[in-house]
């Protein structure tokens, strides 16, 4: 398990290095590899008033988030049985085409691979204490949370609660 | 001394990061956010609202979660990563 808050870039490359290196260690036995990549995205509020996204300042909670995005990683092995999972996220100011967000899961077959990154970003988004203020050309504001973003995660929710 | 922190919309809506309490007059969350909220309009509107989160040592928590001396208390609106 692999998890970093951080306000450098990163790259797909560290994906590679890190299941290189179970392999290395645990031997072949990783059978799929999914990534998720979240990137800042041009945006406009409306056509009518020209509000354009600029930027997007993430905050967080240290000490905090770290822990959520372990358990969430923890759960994800658990649960599908990964070989491993890697999560990052990124904090500071960040432009429209930056990455925000890398989650990677490795398992022997590739729908637990699927699930378990779908898993990973429903959580995150819902309890990982990170909040986003947009800056636009007409000021800043922060970002209210999406009903949509609670409806998939309690999804998950929903799930653990009917197998057990 | 229990430790409070605010974050995001929070912080800038009171002006404060971070403030200490005498522990001796709190036994819950409930406690602390009923003291909080008689502090003025301003806090007394974080804790009216129903998706006001916390956290008692880094950790979810609710209205109804005791506290103890040293503890740190966390109050945030609802997430936005991702």
């Amino acid at each position: 398990m692999f998890v970093r808050v951080q306000k450098e870039d990163f790259s797909l490359k560290l994906v590679e290095e890190r299941f290189s290196e179970y392999t290395k260690l645990q031997g072949a036995k990783i059978g799929a590899i999914v990534t998720f990549t979240g990137l800042v995205r041009e945006f406009q509020h409306t056509s009518e008033d020209q509000e354009e996204v600029q930027a997007l300042i993430l905050e967080h909670y240290p000490g905090m988030t770290e822990s959520v995005l372990e358990q969430i990683a923890q759960t994800a092995i658990k649960k599908w049985q990964l070989n491993d999972m890697l999560i990052i996220h990124r904090v500071g100011t960040l432009f429209p085409t930056d990455n925000i967000v890398l989650v990677a899961a490795a398992s022997a077959h590739r729908q637990d691979a699927f699930d378990a990154c779908q898993y990973a970003m429903d959580i995150l988004k819902t309890s990982a204490p990170f909040w986003k203020k947009e800056q636009t050309n007409k000021g800043e504001r922060w970002v209210d949370a999406k009903s949509s973003d609670y409806n998939a995660a309690g999804q998950w929710i929903t799930q653990d609660l009917q197998e057990n | 001394m229990i430790t409070v922190l605010f974050f995001a919309k929070y912080r800038e809506l009171l002006g404060t990061e971070q403030l200490q309490l005498e522990a001796e007059s709190f036994s819950s969350v409930r406690d602390i956010a009923q003291h909080l909220s008689q502090q003025g309009s301003e806090w007394h509107s974080i804790f009216e609202q129903a998706n006001t989160m916390v956290a008692v040592n880094q950790k979810m928590a609710k209205l109804d979660s005791p506290i103890q001396d040293g503890d740190e208390l966390a109050f945030f609106p609802p997430v936005t990563g991702g």
